[in-house]
């Protein structure tokens, strides 16, 4: 079965002539297909550009010239520019929208000669925590079908967690790698802010917006992630350091590890969820970590904090959606207002038009300084708790959400009720630091997903910590069965 | 927000260029005072005193030497338009 393999066994087998690039390709974009019914992970499938880019993977493969990722197939969210192929960020607004140009992340990946299968679904323009607010309707996880695989890079998490493609793109504004990871019994890794290019990720949050990378192992996420990172001088926040081989640093030396438990981030979780956390807390120490607890005092802060944040600078970068030089235009305007304002209020769901209005609520005069300037001052406080307890510990541990995976439509009318299961994961991305989701034991039958956050730019030695869990645990090698 | 009433949403989704009609504002209404309520750890919290953070690093903007870099991508980008002529985005009569 071509789909239970790594990322490390496909590429050892393309190179040994077991089984060819375009082979990979059809099988995947025909697992694809045939899943697409019952899981709708993929807004758009691209057989014929996976089979096209896949021939070519064959021929430098023929040539000895083969690059990492030359001939594995993968998925890229549709937040991802793609040239020539639909992005729709899972808006009605971009439904027709096919980018003449294409993102730093897809242009690296398919330098590094990986096949396109399609681009996954997601909570329209990124916005959401369950994968249910999207114009082509919700992806359901593969463990259970009545439920989401989380948000809002659910379409790639259930498509990995599936077996669809060996790994997937994705982006993280305040959790949407790490808690569909989580929910859907996968790994995902959000780097810190500034270590993948934002260029033609189509932006949410541009303080908070950061791409990164979903697999079924830390190994394998280790691979996607050394092709897509480094500086983009196209990205004005691009970070200019060098990028380490997260693949051959997989097994670096991690013994003597100080990991902080912090409280906060343990309260108000699921008994179920928390035993999973804490199992894994405990097979850490025996790999000779030493695990204490530790108090982030501004932790209860952070979600009214990050939803000001992201909702104004929302408004902001929403407000490029006019009707005018690209996307959705309503019919007949009777004038330019109208036709501003019909187009967004046609094109935009009832989530992303609640969060532009509260977004351009928090920057008006007169409530900037009560919203906006409040929730910076928060932030930093939340960033310096994080950064301080990162000096004591080398990396702190914590359930990646309170619940496992949720019914669909248990939340979804109760917009606040869904913010508030985002508690421990959009800190991270106000402090702008790396965290890895990497799944536990099973919880009544369904995936916990457990996070470490790490200090900036440590995404080797998170990766390699996973690693070493994943060495020792075969807690990510269960599989939901969906045929 | 918690003040906030009807004509203050209408007025903000003026701002954001978002039609809406009255039944939507009631749901935003609401759910503008359901969230203010919300964040009050926030805003209530007194810290006045401290930095804002508007940025993960605190970064500078870099500079770049003033060259051309892009390609000329006029064509690409008036494809995608909805409406252009002549190669302008076309919009309604703005000045009669």
């Amino acid at each position: 079965m071509m789909w239970r393999k790594s990322v490390a066994e496909l590429r050892a087998g393309l190179r040994q002539r077991e089984f060819s690039a375009v082979e990979l390709a059809q099988a995947f974009s025909e697992r694809s297909s045939r899943l697409q019914k019952q899981l709708n992970a993929f807004v758009t499938l691209t057989p014929d550009r996976a089979l096209q880019q896949a021939e070519a993977a064959d021929q430098l493969l023929a040539d000895g010239q083969a690059p990492d990722l030359c001939g594995i197939p993968f998925a890229a969210k549709d937040n991802f520019c793609t040239s020539g192929i639909a992005t729709t960020c899972g808006s009605r607004i971009l439904a027709d929208f096919v980018p003449p140009y294409e993102s730093t992340v897809t242009r690296r990946v398919f330098d590094a000669g990986a096949s396109l299968i399609g681009k996954t679904n997601m909570d329209e323009f990124a916005m959401g925590s369950s994968c249910e607010h999207s114009h082509v309707s919700a992806t359901r996880n593969p463990w259970d079908l009545e439920r989401v695989p989380g948000g809002s890079s659910g379409g790639s998490a259930a498509a990995v967690a599936a077996g669809l493609v060996p790994f997937a793109l994705g982006s993280d504004t305040g959790g949407s790698i790490r808690q569909p990871a989580s929910f859907c019994g996968i790994t995902g890794i959000k780097p810190s802010y500034g270590r993948v290019s934002r260029y033609g990720l189509v932006a949410y949050a541009s303080s908070l917006d950061q791409a990164g990378v979903m697999g079924r192992s830390a190994e394998d996420c280790a691979w996607l992630l050394k092709a897509m990172a480094g500086f983009d001088p196209r990205d004005s926040t691009s970070l200019e350091e060098q990028v380490e081989d997260y693949p051959a640093l997989l097994e670096q030396d991690i013994s003597g590890l100080r990991i902080g438990l912090p409280v906060e981030y343990w309260q108000g979780v699921d008994e179920g969820v928390a035993a999973s956390v804490m199992e894994v807390s405990r097979e850490l120490e025996q790999m000779g970590a030493s695990v204490s607890e530790v108090s982030l005092s501004h932790a209860d802060l952070a979600v009214s904090a990050y939803y000001i944040i992201a909702q104004a600078e929302c408004s902001s970068n929403l407000s490029r959606y006019d009707g005018v030089r690209y996307g959705h235009r309503c019919e007949q305007p009777r004038d330019l207002a109208d036709l501003y304002s019909r187009s967004r209020s046609e094109g935009f769901g009832a989530e992303t038009k609640r969060r532009i209005l509260v977004g351009t609520y928090a920057l008006s005069t007169g409530y900037y300084d009560a919203y906006y300037g409040k929730a910076m001052r928060a932030r930093r406080l939340i960033a310096d708790d994080l950064n301080q307890a990162l000096e004591s510990f080398d990396f702190l541990l914590a359930p990646t959400a309170p619940t496992v995976a949720y019914g669909i439509g248990e939340k979804e009318q109760d917009p606040i009720d869904m913010y508030k299961g985002d508690v421990n994961t959009v800190a991270i991305n106000l402090a702008g630091l790396p965290a890895i989701a990497v799944p536990g034991p099973l919880s009544e039958g369904l995936p916990v997903g457990a996070q470490l956050i790490g200090p900036y730019l440590s995404e080797a030695r998170l990766l390699a910590v996973a690693h070493g869990l994943q060495q020792r645990t075969d807690w990510h090698q269960l599989r939901p069965e969906v045929e | 927000m918690e003040q906030i009433d009807r004509e203050d949403v209408a007025h903000v989704a003026r701002l954001a260029r978002l039609a809406a009609s009255d039944e939507e504002l009631d749901g935003y209404l609401e759910h503008f005072r359901r969230l203010a309520e919300f964040v009050e750890d926030v805003t209530d919290s007194p810290i006045e005193d401290v930095e804002p953070m508007a940025h993960p690093r605190d970064l500078y903007q870099r500079q770049r030497p003033d060259e051309v870099t892009e390609p000329d991508g006029r064509e690409d980008f008036l494809a995608v338009a909805p409406q252009t002529d002549d190669g302008y985005f076309l919009v309604p009569k703005v000045i009669e």
